[in-house]
């Protein structure tokens, strides 16, 4: 999957330096309510949130020192989209 | 933050003051009472911007953030808030009564 590259003002929790990076799902973790309405204190939509590996190639590209290793992000569904062949090592 | 050099962590315990607690607590009890959640919390403190974390302590922001969600939420007026802050600092320096004891 590869997150959104979207950088809209207000409050996000997908990190920053994890937007239009690859990863694979490592497992669906159920429906949680969505962050981005519960910060202004919406009523808010329970979404899934998924737990999402990456590569430290993937994530630092050539600056990094263990490309190999993972590093694990729990991001919501609607901040994923299709992405050509997982970076699984 | 933001992938910055943040130089050592120090890991040893260290003491809150009791100003701190009582930011802690509120946090808690404005929570539990539901007039803000942890995300509304984290969002004030993400809007803040890099100064703040290099100007303000870690529970200077917290009751900065406190504040802004319990206006948002109608608890209390920044009418409201100015008057009690005059009240307060009247008692001097010091936490007042509760000092003398």
């Amino acid at each position: 999957m590869r997150v959104r590259a979207d950088m809209p003002p207000g409050h996000v929790r997908t990190p920053g330096y994890l937007r239009g990076k690859i990863g694979w799902v490592e497992r669906t973790l159920g429906p949680f309510p969505n962050p981005e309405q519960l910060a202004y204190g919406l009523n808010a939509q329970a979404l899934p949130l998924m737990r999402v590996r990456f590569s430290m190639a993937e994530v630092w590209g050539d600056a990094s020192e263990t490309p190999t290793d993972t590093i694990d992000a729990e991001i919501y569904s609607h901040w994923l989209e299709p992405a050509e062949a997982p970076h699984a090592p | 933050m933001g992938g910055g050099a943040a130089g050592p962590v120090p890991s040893e315990q260290h003491d809150f003051s009791l100003w701190e607690k009582r930011v802690d607590a509120l946090m808690i009890i404005a929570s539990s009472k539901g007039h803000f959640t942890v995300d509304g919390l984290r969002r004030v403190l993400e809007d803040m911007g890099e100064d703040a974390f290099e100007t303000m302590t870690y529970y200077e922001r917290w009751i900065a953030s406190v504040n802004q969600n319990l206006i948002e939420a109608g608890v209390y007026t920044t009418a409201e808030l100015a008057q009690r802050m005059t009240q307060v600092a009247a008692r001097g320096t010091t936490y007042g009564e509760a000092a003398s004891d």
